[in-house]
């Protein structure tokens, strides 16, 4: 029969501590692998009409008639009616910051000097909270902040491959937009 | 369904990297849990295996290459998982292979190296975007947790010093575990609020480490488990809920679907109010304002209220509501599903009056256990009772 005895559990802790220094210097016995895979996706209608208008210059969103969303980034179906939905809609090209970050790390965890301005914005003419993660420019870190009224930044058409990079960033909107 | 008791827990020391190989850690956590229930391999029925993605190991199938450390053999055995949410998932997959009387015992088993990916394991983090919207941004994940962050702050003007305040006591109450990668007796709100800026609000102190490590639990029908115990220690109600996909049409600021999870598994215990009922709680903690979101999920207090109780004491380990006494993952370690280790065994060991050190004084009777998982949508939670 198992006691229950006040002692601490769990009673010792197995396992053999290795640093990077021991890893990087051979200390350790190890093997080194560095894969080579490439991937290529078909993005399907929601997306690959979203993209292609980003190409034109204009953000559509798909409607459900149902719940009477207007939906960002488009999709074909509602996940919600679960039933397709029913029609395109342009929206506009300004929005406004839900939150944001101020990253001093890149996508592989290095350290970055000049902070990325990252954050999602929600769209002007969608439904409330419904837009996408991007970029911030023309602003200062601490201008940054939520509830700020941002306006889309567009590669010049000639760059503009059907990327959501077609967008470069969102800057401040002053004036009441276009 | 059949009651389910819990019999056994295991764990391996947590670090950054760690020599054994995945199956030796699985080995190791579930050797312990077997002394602990004093069974051997063969009175094992089925076996389930929680592993997060498998990038961070660079082999896929992981949980075919993990299956001999983990007793499985010969045996019928699956891998579950729901990235953060795996800690608290695997040990729900054990509860209904038991509660369904398909199986008698259950081996449960968590395993995690972080350590053998390069440059960092944020590198691995890259595979679980979106291709098509978020990956062209070079998106780590940290960004999004401080945007989490940074919308729960505002919406309830949160300072960042009441945030510090869960890395400060959870890398204390770490002290006395163990296999605790972050222990830090000493350090004060200041450290985390000096730390390095990560990406803010988000700092270095603000995180848990990235580390190896496996834990292991086993999970018995109640009846059969009082050939081993005389008390046994209950699963009294488990929970699961997953969020949309598309993270950008929601308000980060509140984790609904964990609120689903838990009033699924508050409905199955038989509690109707969780603040007066649950004793202690061991929410999911990788950063330390999700330990404040999280017992909001649970219901454990109003929104925007966490901060507040953790100002005034409430969730330290010997206030009204002990919060992380395992130290959780900001002082453990975080090597994602093994912190099951800190989740659901830290439940087992303070509801059975055996965690030593780390014990609640206050002889606590219920406590609810919590993982956050996907991209910010997946609750998985975990009632257990004496």
């Amino acid at each position: 029969m198992m006691s229950m005895k006040k002692e601490g559990y769990p009673k010792y802790a197995p396992g053999t501590h290795v640093s990077r220094k021991d890893i990087r210097n051979k200390n350790k016995t190890y093997t080194w692998w560095e894969p080579e895979v490439q991937y290529s996706w078909a993005m399907g209608p929601a997306i690959s009409r979203f993209l292609q208008e980003l190409k034109n210059g204009k953000i559509i969103a798909r409607c459900c008639n149902k719940c009477d969303r207007v939906i960002v980034p488009p999709r074909m179906f509602c996940e919600y009616c679960y039933k397709p939905t029913d029609k395109w809609l342009y929206i506009k090209d300004t929005g406004t910051v839900e939150t944001f970050s101020i990253a001093y790390l890149d996508g592989d965890a290095r350290r970055i000097k000049d902070p990325i301005l990252i954050g999602v914005i929600s769209i002007d003419g969608a439904s409330p909270q419904h837009g996408f993660m991007h970029y911030f420019g023309e602003m200062k870190p601490e201008e940054l902040h939520i509830g700020m009224k941002v306006k889309a930044v567009w590669k010049p058409e000639k760059e503009r491959t059907g990327a959501i990079t077609d967008i470069k960033y969102f800057k401040p909107l002053k004036g009441g937009g276009k | 369904m059949r009651k389910v008791a819990v019999i056994g827990a295991g764990m391996t020391l947590f670090r950054r990297i760690l020599q054994e190989t995945g199956k030796e850690l699985s080995f190791l956590a579930t050797k312990m849990a077997m002394e602990d229930a004093g069974i051997e391999k063969k009175d094992l029925d089925m076996v389930i295996m929680g592993s997060a993605p498998d990038a961070f190991d660079g082999i896929h199938l992981k949980g075919e290459n993990l299956l001999d450390g983990a007793a499985a053999a010969n045996k019928p055995y699956v891998r579950v998982f729901n990235g953060g949410g795996t800690g608290v998932f695997a040990p729900i997959a054990g509860w209904w292979h038991v509660a369904s009387g398909v199986a008698d015992v259950a081996l449960v088993v968590c395993e995690e190296k972080m350590g053998s990916c390069f440059p960092h394991p944020q590198t691995a983090f890259r595979h679980i975007w979106d291709p098509f919207l978020d990956r062209p941004l070079n998106t780590n994940l940290v960004w999004l947790f401080a945007m989490e962050m940074n919308r729960y702050m505002t919406v309830h003007n949160i300072k960042k010093e009441d945030i510090a305040r869960v890395a400060v006591k959870n890398k204390r109450n770490a002290v006395g575990h163990p296999c605790a990668q972050l222990p830090d007796e000493n350090i004060t709100i200041d450290d985390v609020l000096n730390s390095e800026v990560v990406a803010w609000p988000v700092q270095r102190l603000d995180i848990s480490p990235p580390s190896d490590g496996a834990s292991a639990l086993i999970l018995c029908s109640e009846e059969k488990a009082k050939k081993y115990v005389e008390d046994p220690i209950t699963i009294a109600g488990v929970g699961w809920n997953i969020d949309s996909t598309m993270w950008t049409n929601r308000d980060l600021y509140f984790p609904r679907y964990v609120a689903n999870a838990a009033k699924m598994a508050y409905k199955m215990a038989g509690i109707d109010n969780p603040r007066k009922e649950i004793d202690f709680a061991e929410p999911y903690d990788p950063f330390d304002y999700k330990e404040l979101q999280h017992m909001e999920g649970l219901l454990l207090c109003d929104k925007g209220e966490a901060p507040i109780l953790t100002r005034e004491g409430v969730t330290q380990r010997d206030g009204n509501l002990p919060i992380c006494p395992s130290g959780g993952l900001l002082g453990v370690g975080n090597p994602i599903a093994a912190t099951m280790g800190q989740k659901v065994c830290e439940l087992y060991w303070q509801l059975a009056g055996k965690a030593g050190k780390r014990q609640i004084p206050t002889d606590p009777q219920i406590g609810v256990g919590q993982a956050w998982g996907d991209i910010m949508q997946m609750g998985t939670v975990i009632v257990m009772k004496r």
